[in-house]
This record gives C-alpha cells, structure tokens and sequence, in this order.
C-alpha cells in the first residue's frame, strides 16, 4: 500500500511537468495582451505599454518563460497577477471559501437526493416512484443550469421578489442575520447545481445498484434472512457504490474549479469566475495558476478513489 | 469654422447673446471636446457657469448602503496603475483630484481651494505655467494632513518611468514644484493652453506621500497601498476583492461639509450589463449600475419594473466607418497595407463618397439604438449657419448610384459593379456586438440597393482591439476593405485625439501596428495643420486649427461618422447622481444622495 502509493504519486510529478508545459504553449500561442485595454486609451501612450511588457518579462522567448515560471513554481511563488497586480495565491485564496461553500453545498445536495432516490427506484425497479423519479432525472439533466438559473430568477427574484440575485460574499451584517441573508442569496445557485448534478447521479446509484441487486450473493443474503434493510444497505450499496465513487470522486475538481456559468449568471465570486476574468484579460499567471491547481486535483483525486476501491472491494489489492 | 468666426461666437458669449450652453454644444458639433470649449471661455475671461449643485442632505452620513454595481469590476485600486474606467472608478471612491470636469465642462474644486483663472493670479500671461491653490485642512484617512509635497511626489511617481504608471503621459513633460505648503506651480516646457491634466479629472488622483514614498520606480509594486487606499475622499478602505467587490465606509472627516450623504459604499463587479440593468431597474436590489449596453427596447421592458430609470449622459464617443485606401489585400514591400499601396475602389474619392450616402444613419438610431445613440450627420453641421451644403446627414441611393456610374463603375450581369475587372465586392469588419451586428446589416442593405456587394465579418472583441502582432484580425492591422467602432473622444485635450491621421503615426508593421494613423489616411495639409495647431499659443487660433484638421478626413469620407453614443447608467428612482460624460462617474460621488 505505502509503496504504491509512492510510485503513484512519482508518476504524477511527469504528468504534472507535461500538463503544465503544453498549458505554458497554449496560453502562449493563444492571441491577445494583458495590457490590451491600455492600447485602446489614447492618453496611455505606446511606450508605457512597451515597458509593462518587458517589466513582466511578456517579450522574452516562450521556453525562457516557461522555465521562469517553473522555477517560481518551485520556489513557492505562484506568481504575479498582470492585471490586479497582486500575488496569484491571494487572488486564488480569496475565492476559495465561497467556492467550496456554495459549490460544495451543491455537490451535497445532489449527494442526499441521488443515493436515497436511486437506490429506492433500484429496489422497485418500474414502479411508479422510479418512473416518476426517471422522469424527473432525465429533465434535471436534460435543462442546462444558465436555464434554469434564469429561470429560477425569473420566477423568485423578479415575478415574486423573495430572493436577491446578485450574491455578495462580503455581508455587512453579523449574527444570525448574516447566515439569513446568506442562506437567502444561496438558495438558488445550490438549487441549480445540486439538482442538475443530483440527476445525473440519480441515474448512476441506480443503474449500478440494480446491476448488483439480481447477483447471487444478494439472493443468498436474503435466503439467510437477513433483514430487507440490510440486505441493501451492507450487500447491495457497498458494492454499488464502486462506480459512484469513481464519478463523484473524479466531480471533485469540479467543486474547486466552480461552476463557470452559474457563477456568472448569480455574480458568485468563485474560482470559475477567476478563471474566465482572467482568460478574457488574458492574465496568464493566473490562468497558468488555476489550470494548474485543477490538474494537480484531477491527479490526486484520481489517487483517492482508486484507494477507496480497495476499502469499498478488499479484493482489490495494490501492487 | 474660420479663426474670426470663433471670436466672434465668443464675444457673443461674453456679452450674453449667445448662452454658454449653445457655444459649447457648438463647439461640440465642431469635433472640439467640452472641457476644451470650456476652457477657451476661461481663457477669453467669461466665468465659469457657477454651477450651483442643488445637495439637500443637512448632515453627514445617515443615508445607509450605496450599493452600485459594474459589469466589468474594479481589478486594482491605484489610480495610476488603472488598465482602464473601471479601477479608476474604483480608485476614486477613495482619491480625489485637485479638480474634476462637469456636464457642462465646467472644471470644479475637489482638493484646489478654488479654480486658476487669469483674474486670481493663478494662469500665467505666457500659458507656461499654472499656480494650484489647495483647500486647507483636508487629511488623509490616516488622519495625516494633505500638503503640496503630496502633489508633488504624485508627479514624481507617475513621471517616473520605472513605476510604469499608466498616467505618466500627463506628468512627464511638466514640472511641478511648492510654492508653499498648501500651493504648486505646475510648468509646462511649452505654452500650454489647455493646462487642465495634471491634477485634474481621471489622471489626476492624488497619492500620499507618507504611504507610497518608499515604493516610487522599480519598488512600485510592493507598495502595501496598491491593495488597501489610504486617500481623502469621502469613503474610507474597508475591504477588496479584485474583480469582484471594493467596499468603503464614511470618512467622518471628510473636507465637505454634509458630506457623503451614505455611510457605506459598495462596489460590486461581475456579471453582465443586461442583469445589471435588471438589477436597478426591475427588482431595485443595487441603485446604480455602469454602462448598460443594452438595447433600448430591453431598457425601457426594465424601466416599466418602475424602480429605477435609465440615465443618458451627452459625451464624445462616436461609432464611425473607416474606408482603407490601402490595399488590404496584397504584399507590397512584405506588407499587406503598406502606405505605398493603393485600394482598388477606396483611392477613388468618388467611390468613398458614394458610401457615405450609402450609409443610413437614420435607421440605425431609430431601430437599433434608440435613446441611446443619436445619429451624427457630420462634425460639421453645427452650427447652421457654418454648414456646408455637400457635407450634410444624407441617406441617398440614387445619388450614390449617379456618382458610381459617372465614375465608371458599371453595374455587371449578377448586379454588382465593375471596372477595369475589378467587382465592387468588399470585406466590411467590427467587432462581435449585436448592435454592431445589426448596424452591419444596414450598411450592407443600403450597399447592396446601389451594386456593391458586401461581406460582413465579424471578430471577437478580444482580438480585434488587441495590440497582438501576430493577430492578423485587430483593428490596427485593418487588413479589411472598412472597419467599423466607436471612437472614444473624452481626452480634453484633442492633440493628442487629432494626431490619428498624421502620416508619421501611420500604423505599420515597422512600429508593430502600435501607431495611431489606423486608417493610413494621410495629407500633406494635415500634417502642415497639425504641426501649426501644436505650436499656436493662441488658444482661439488654435481652436480654429483642429476644427480645420477635423473637417479634413470627413470631408474626404475616409471615415464615416455614424452615431455618438452618449453614456447610458441605470439608477434608483430616488438616487441623486450628478453624472457627467467628461469624466468619471465618480467625479462628484462626494455629493451622491438618496431623496426620502
């Protein structure tokens, strides 16, 4: 166990070196100029442009970047934000709580509705609880989430004014009026991205539970007489629960990364939102920074679940 | 208009036949900006309007939150690092400057104790040098008193070109220094009539010495100051998050008396203008939102939500055409454009003028931007009595097909043009936009009635108003038979506005397309103007001048003014905002309030 998972976290440190130099091209093929806003300013004079460019190190050749970058990296420097002028980590921190707060809600959500959902529709396969709850599963995933997040703010914000939908992370009030405004201005984002993800859920806990449930130890579990609640519980869920896992596990990047979209529409000052900002602004040290963190989820992540597989399934060993 | 005629005008202002008002919407229609107007009245010694600002509230703060909401949020919070509107706006909730420009291009004391004039001693006779008076008694939100030294190191920091201040243009030619403890002299190397940029409006924001000291040059980005303000304007730092939220709290010493009316300020960004305007107008959650791009149809379906209005506020911005009388399309000298080359239809003044009657300025306003675009005949149509008759607003297709077929332009068997070979087909781009997406559709139609055939493109805002060199698509490149976007002309001083047409700032693959001559449009006569305009002292001659170098490319239909596009905003019914197009919307943010 110990060795593989130090010859797992070995053969990431190539993988991570290669994502990050064909990132490093890319941004630098990719057109555009963080100062480009200052060239459409005519009082801004050409010169000043120039200097920011070669202050910033932006006219030297692609692999010298590249190594400069490289070497901060390992350093600990995350870099520099062209735009904001701030060091990338603050910019990065900064974004972090709401992310995982609102994100993260979501995700828990989609949790509580797919597991209960699909394994009681798996149980009673056709029966009208799993045809009205398909029904709904496949129109949560069917509806992209700048729909129904403009729906939702149609319906409550505008027509009934119940909810605000501009999300502000920064409060002025304390106390139990501050978790009411934040839970009002919550609502909604956690909606759409719990009820879009919980649906697709929905339908992998029940094809999985229901590939499990007609085996033969399942039979003989019942045949034992054990009763109906453990039966599903301890032979059923964990053994379905391996596929899920990989699914959920490999969402989790997600949570960090945000939800572009739904952030843009609710104005929640996510990662996601830090990333599109800084693409449109071609910021590259801080899309270099961000891409960078996903990958390095995406990695160990990865990691997790297969260790999980072998808490969930003891045949599975590690070698 | 002609040297004596602007005297003329002028001396009618003095002696009230003509309102101060009409000289400056005058000069306006002229290609001059309103500061610059205002400033040739100053100099012909007529007063400023006392610009008598109607601010109720009898005490300071007790107004509650302010919350306003920008589309594209601030990103950083110094002034003279600003990539653009945005961080200035967002500086300027916590600094000030010296002094600001009004609706009616009246320039008004913030940190000056009063406005230089020639009576007050302040304007040198030989326009080299100006004398600040500063309000005594300001301090900085650290308590620190505000001095001249202050507005000294301001110039030293951003002339410095290690600190690489996006402002350092207006500081590096001047030379500032105290006089005493509350007065500066700010000298120019040359006479300088239109004196009001050090100091003044947007560039001019104040830093204070105590705080960025250390950090001037190559340190300047270490300063702890760049990410928590320490200014003296009416709201203090509380908190930032780039890009998304700057919040300030009332300054109880702040220099005004009863001001600010609010006792937080909240500035929130991201998004876009459409929900922006959604959230002023129809569900009333922010009072007041930035650059509402949206159609005029969308603003007024918001407005009917009756919490907020739609403001729209007079500025210089113009939406125009650029014909290339440049080939775009072949190498010459490794070039594509080169200034040597020559378009096929375009070098024809013949051709050029036909599209300017081709072009229908009418109907854009009226189906795609309603308020918020006004259609612009000419900057030569003001006022009547100068109008030319050739140079009018006109939408005439028979006129435009008489012109083409005298110049030899026959119509061929599929109904498009042709001479020497040559079909009339043309390549027209701008940026991705639907408005201009449907401005582009006009222009086409009107085209096609009179035989030219052409092909719309269009490309991503990002790009085509980058400076990338590799990018074969930006606007500076113009690689493209026309062009189409909007000029911006809120700079007060048009020099630096007007030298876009001097041949030796034709944009070319030698200065990296950096150059401002996007057109490659040049003329001996112009550049003669031009160089008479920037040595003339007299500041009337000189007027004179631009409005010369004005009417010299429009004459020549190398660019077609379309629409001038005033600032559209979304505010609180109850909100009281004085707004001006000359400068930042927070210009006056001191004396915002709510009505009860």
């Amino acid at each position: 166990m110990g060795s593989y998972l130090l010859r797992r976290l070995l053969i990431a440190v190539p993988s991570l070196l290669g994502i990050s130099v064909v990132l490093f091209t890319v941004l630098a093929l990719a057109p555009g100029d963080p100062f480009g806003e200052l060239a459409l300013n005519p009082n801004v004079p050409a010169e000043v442009r120039m200097a920011l460019r070669a202050k910033f190190g932006l006219d030297d050749p692609v692999w010298q970047r590249y190594f400069h970058w490289l070497a901060a990296m390992l350093r600990g420097d995350w870099g520099f934000s062209f735009i904001s002028r701030v060091d990338v980590d603050t910019l990065i921190l900064q974004r972090v709580p709401v992310t995982l707060a609102i994100i993260g809600a979501s995700q828990l959500l989609a949790l509580a509705i797919a597991l209960p959902v699909g394994i009681y529709s798996a149980t009673r396969p056709y029966s009208w609880f799993d045809r009205i709850a398909s029904t709904f599963a496949f129109v949560g995933f069917s509806l992209p989430t700048f729909f129904t997040g403009i729906l939702l703010i149609l319906i409550f914000s505008i027509k009934l004014g119940w909810l605000p939908f501009v999300f502000r992370a920064d409060l002025s009030t304390t106390g139990w009026q501050w978790w009411v405004e934040m839970i009002r201005q919550s609502v909604m984002p956690i909606t759409v991205l719990g009820l879009f993800q919980g649906a697709s859920w929905t339908r992998y806990v029940r094809s999985a539970a229901l590939d499990v449930i007609r085996l033969d130890y399942v039979t003989t579990a019942r045949a034992k007489g054990l009763a109906e609640g453990v039966v599903v519980l301890k032979h059923v869920v964990r053994n379905a629960l391996i596929p899920v896992v990989t699914l959920v596990a490999l969402q989790m990047p997600a949570i960090f990364g945000g939800a572009i979209v739904t952030e843009q529409i609710f104005r929640i000052p996510g990662i996601g939102s830090l990333l599109i900002d800084a693409i449109l602004r071609n910021d590259t040290p801080v899309i270099m920074a961000v891409t960078f963190v996903f990958s390095c989820l995406v990695i160990v992540f990865n990691l997790v679940a297969d260790l999980l597989y072998g808490w969930l399934d003891p045949r599975i060993s590690y070698r | 208009m002609k040297e004596h005629e602007l005297r003329a005008l002028i001396a009618d202002v003095r002696s009230g036949e003509v309102s101060r008002r009409v000289f400056i919407q005058q000069m306006v229609g002229l290609g001059l900006t309103v500061p610059m107007a205002s400033m040739l009245l100053m100099h012909a010694g007529v007063a400023q309007a006392q610009a008598a600002p109607a601010y109720k509230p009898a005490k300071r703060g007790g107004g509650g939150v302010l919350k306003v909401l920008w589309w594209q949020g601030a990103t950083l919070l110094q002034p003279h690092f600003a990539n653009g509107t945005k961080d200035q706006e967002g500086s300027r909730i916590f600094y000030e400057p010296l002094a600001v420009w009004d609706a009616e291009g009246n320039l008004v004391p913030i940190l000056a104790a009063e406005i230089p004039t020639r009576e007050n001693g302040g304007l040198s006779a030989d326009g080299r040098s100006v004398t600040w008076k500063l309000k005594k008694g300001v301090t900085w939100h650290d308590g620190q008193p505000f001095t001249a030294d202050d507005c000294v190191f301001t110039w030293e920091y951003a002339k410095d070109p290690a600190t690489a201040a996006v402002t350092t243009g207006v500081y590096k030619d001047v030379t500032v220094t105290k006089v005493d403890s509350h007065t500066i002299r700010v000298t120019f190397p040359k006479p300088t009539p239109f004196w009001a940029t050090a100091f003044c409006a947007a560039e001019g924001m104040i830093i204070p010495k105590h705080v960025f000291g250390p950090y001037i040059g190559a340190k300047s980005r270490e300063a702890p100051g760049n990410l928590k303000p320490i200014g003296t304007g009416p709201y203090k730092f509380v908190d930032f998050k780039p890009g998304d939220m700057v919040r300030g709290e009332i300054y109880a010493n702040y220099h005004m008396p009863n001001r600010p009316f609010f006792d937080a300020i909240e500035m929130k960004g991201g998004g876009d203008a459409t929900s922006a305007a959604r959230a002023v107008l129809q569900t009333g959650e922010f009072d007041y939102a930035w650059n509402l791009q949206v159609e005029d149809e969308v603003l007024k379906r918001l407005e009917a939500g009756g919490k907020g209005r739609a403001i729209i506020v007079d500025s210089g911005d113009v939406e125009f055409i650029q014909l290339n009388t440049k080939d775009p399309w072949n190498e010459v000298d490794g070039e594509r454009a080169h200034v040597k080359s020559k378009h096929f239809a375009f070098s024809e003044p013949a051709v050029r003028e036909a599209m300017s009657l081709l072009a229908d300025r009418k109907s854009i306003q009226e189906f795609i931007y309603g308020r918020t675009g006004v259609a612009t005949p000419n900057f030569l149509n003001n006022p009547p009595k100068f109008r030319s008759p050739n140079n009018k607003m006109e939408f005439n297709v028979d006129k435009a097909n008489q012109i083409l077929d005298a110049a030899g332009w026959k119509r061929g068997a599929d109904g498009v043009r042709e001479k020497d070979g040559r079909k009339l087909k043309l390549v027209f781009q701008t940026s991705v936009n639907s408005l201009r997406q449907k401005e582009q559709a006009v222009i086409k139609q009107g085209c096609q009635k009179a035989g030219i055939d052409l092909e719309l493109k269009s490309v991503t805002a990002s790009v085509f108003f980058s400076s990338d060199v590799a990018n074969p698509d930006t606007y500076g490149k113009f690689w493209c038979d026309m062009q189409m976007y909007t000029t911006t002309m809120t700079q007060p001083d048009p020099e630096r506005f007007m030298d876009q047409y001097l041949s030796r700032e034709v944009s070319a693959k030698a200065n990296k397309w950096a150059s401002r001559n996007i057109s490659r449009w040049t003329s001996e006569e112009y550049d003669k103007t031009y160089a008479a305009a920037e040595a003339e002292l007299d500041p009337v001659k000189r007027a004179a001048l631009f409005i010369r170098l004005n009417d010299l490319p429009v004459k020549d239909n190398v660019i077609i003014p379309l629409i001038s596009r005033p600032r559209v905003r979304g505010s609180n019914l109850k909100l009281v905002a004085p707004l001006t197009g000359w400068d930042l919307d927070f210009s006056q943010l001191q004396s915002w309030y709510r009505e009860a």
